[in-house]
């Protein structure tokens, strides 16, 4: 008897971390998630304090915090370590260090967040979110914050507060459409990546994300689809093509020499509607005549060090990519539709894994990289593919931007390039467009409510309230101008969309990408 | 996290995806299948077995228009396709299917 009780005792104990990530807490299903009603509007919801405060995602497992580098678990002395990185990241990063001191409270980024909006808790604004951390900064390293304490906004770093932490900075996609807001630019995507940092250098990660970048280490994509699995896969796609369209449009794999290296988010491979977009890149490169190339080690564009802040495991995923362009030698680096990997392409290749130059054997002539939506634009533009519009007159297209792509990147050679762009490959592929509400659309785009590592399901509460602005501005143009197609270049909005609008009522097969819309329409064969 | 069926300990994921691949049998794909509430008829075997043996070969779960040729060959062209898969697994072929076949969860944006 004693024994038993004891054992059972023994089971009612949580850990600090069990408490911290809600590890003994039920997880909602799928099915129960419902959404927030559409109310015809974007507003400002009635407040609901701390409502989404039991949301955690799953905890990364022992195994997979050792192999990058971090404590399995919670460690003793947490908040001298967690002290201690904060201390290192704000030498680190100057941006830091004037984001915790600069915020003048205006109020300015209050109402812009979707999580916020979708989910009433202003724990969600963007200020309440910087301040998880602003407030361990004020105590740590202030003198104000040191001497007052709370009255200075100051808060000792506990395990109540970190388990805020836990669940607030992940109900944020690091989609920076705050910022845009901000009178100060102040980044919330900077802060909830340092916060994520010094939560896994104690112990403490998300298991989605860094389960897949282990995965991408180990096997060079996010999926974990191996070499043979790949060339597998692409062939039946070859088969797919040819047996729909009469020609034989061919997915290189592994070709020494071709022109052309294309570095694609893996979801283009294995999922839907992606796949449509790979089936759409693999035509434009047949029709222009380019010699191109996938690398079955360097599989994933994607690249989810970015999401944790660490960039030695951002560096170490990108590292794939320089050894497939030392291997392959092309002459011209094209990455597909994948938001957060063209922020890190465009902003980031040249330094962590470049020079992307001569010296490696790309083409000077061409940005390097490039993206495809560029690429096809540029061959539309000098006639040298065709389409016809009328393939896709059962569509009518809107274009929902992305948040990486229209917030940390450019695309082409004007400014607003990436916002441009896009819309006329749609425009190019279809006889009608429409855009949504100028407020959510380009540098004031929504995001979709499942970028930075949120594409979970165990959080899926989080991402259809995530996606509510998007969905009520979709709904919105749907209602007045027979909107039946949300266009989208990036493989995390295609996932996060086609699991979330039917939630909203909306048919998964409304979700599709800029190049599945291409594919359709390319005029396929002899040229005139 | 673990499930106990006819006295034998079953070790899952997070989500309830069984961790070895190997101690799966229809008894426990039953169970899983009633679960998500999935009646299994000998469609969703075929799918189900389909996954499993690619997952033999390729160590991955096949990709969502490798499964729909499939079917295609198995049930016929009227049934080969997304919305009949849908109809056999309402929360979809990674959610379900893989997940009573077996299978650990597809990572990844999918």
């Amino acid at each position: 008897m004693a024994d038993t009780a004891a054992e059972q005792h023994e089971e009612e104990v949580l850990t600090d971390q069990d408490i911290v990530t809600g590890a003994k807490e039920p997880k909602p299903k799928a099915g129960d998630v419902k959404a927030p009603e559409l109310t015809g509007r974007i507003e400002i919801p009635k407040l609901e304090e701390g409502v989404m405060g039991w949301s955690k995602p799953h905890a990364a497992k022992p195994d997979t915090m050792e192999e990058m580098g971090f404590p399995p678990g919670l460690v003793d002395n947490w908040e001298e370590v967690a002290v201690k990185k904060l201390g290192e990241l704000l030498e680190k990063y100057k941006s830091l260090q004037v984001y915790m001191d600069i915020c003048v409270r205006c109020g300015s980024c209050t109402d812009k967040c979707q999580f916020f909006l979708g989910s009433r808790d202003p724990r969600n604004m963007p200020v309440a979110r910087a301040d998880l951390l602003r407030k361990v900064y004020k105590r740590y390293f202030t003198t104000e914050g040191k001497l007052f304490g709370k009255l200075a906004g100051a808060a000792k770093f506990d395990l109540a507060l970190l388990g805020e932490w836990y669940s607030y900075f992940h109900q944020c996609s690091q989609c920076r459409r705050c910022s845009v807001f901000c009178p100060y630019g102040i980044d919330t995507a900077e802060i909830s990546m340092a916060a994520r940092e010094i939560m896994d250098q104690i112990g403490i990660g998300q298991k989605y994300v860094n389960t897949i970048i282990v995965k991408l280490h180990e096997i060079g994509n996010n999926l974990g689809m191996n070499p043979k699995a790949l060339k597998a896969t692409l062939e039946s796609t070859e088969e797919d093509i040819e047996e729909e369209d009469g020609v034989p449009v061919k997915l290189p794999v592994d070709k020494v020499g071709a022109e052309v290296l294309l570095v694609t988010p893996s979801a283009d491979f294995f999922a839907s509607p992606h796949v449509e977009s790979l089936i759409g890149y693999a035509k434009v490169f047949h029709q222009a005549g380019t010699d191109w190339t996938l690398s079955s080690t360097a599989s994933e564009a994607g690249n989810f060090g970015m999401f944790i802040g660490n960039y030695d495991h951002m560096q170490r995923a990108a590292m794939r990519i320089r050894k497939a362009i030392e291997e392959l030698k092309p002459k011209r680096l094209i990455v597909g539709e994948c938001g957060h990997a063209w922020r890190i392409a465009y902003s980031f290749w040249n330094t962590i894994i470049g020079p992307l130059d001569g010296s490696v054997g790309l083409k000077l002539e061409y940005p390097r990289p490039q993206h495809i939506c560029e690429f096809t634009k540029d061959l539309l533009d000098r006639g040298a593919i065709k389409l016809d519009k009328s393939a896709n007159d059962e569509f009518v297209p809107t274009f929902h931007d992305s948040c990486n792509v229209a917030r940390a990147s450019r695309m082409g050679d004007l400014p607003g390039g990436q916002f441009e762009i896009p819309r006329a490959l749609i425009k190019a592929a279809c006889n009608r467009y429409v855009e949504m509400e100028e407020e959510t659309i380009r540098e004031k785009t929504f995001c979709c409510g499942g970028g930075g590592g949120l594409l979970s399901d165990e959080i899926l509460d989080v991402r259809v309230q995530g996606a509510m602005p998007r969905m009520q501005a979709y709904q919105n143009v749907k209602e007045s101008h027979g909107v039946n197609f949300l266009g989208l270049i990036c493989a995390i909005c295609k996932a996060q969309f086609t699991k979330v609008v039917p939630k909203y009522g909306v048919p998964m097969i409304e979700v599709g990408g800029v190049h599945q819309l291409i594919g359709r329409a390319i005029e396929l064969g002899a040229k005139e | 996290m673990s499930f106990e069926l006819n006295g034998t300990t079953y070790e899952t994921d997070d989500d309830g995806y069984l961790t070895d691949l190997d101690s799966w049998s229809e008894e426990v794909a039953n169970y899983l299948a009633e679960q998500e509430g999935i009646d299994m008829t000998e469609a969703h075997w075929e799918v189900v077995n389909f996954l499993r043996d690619y997952y033999q070969e390729y160590n991955i779960a096949p990709a969502i228009k490798i499964l729909i040729k499939e079917m295609k060959k198995m049930f016929g062209p009227e049934k080969g396709n997304s919305a009949y898969l849908y109809d056999l697994y309402p929360a979809g072929p990674a959610l379900q299917a893989c997940k009573i076949a077996g299978l650990p969860k597809p990572t990844g944006c999918v």
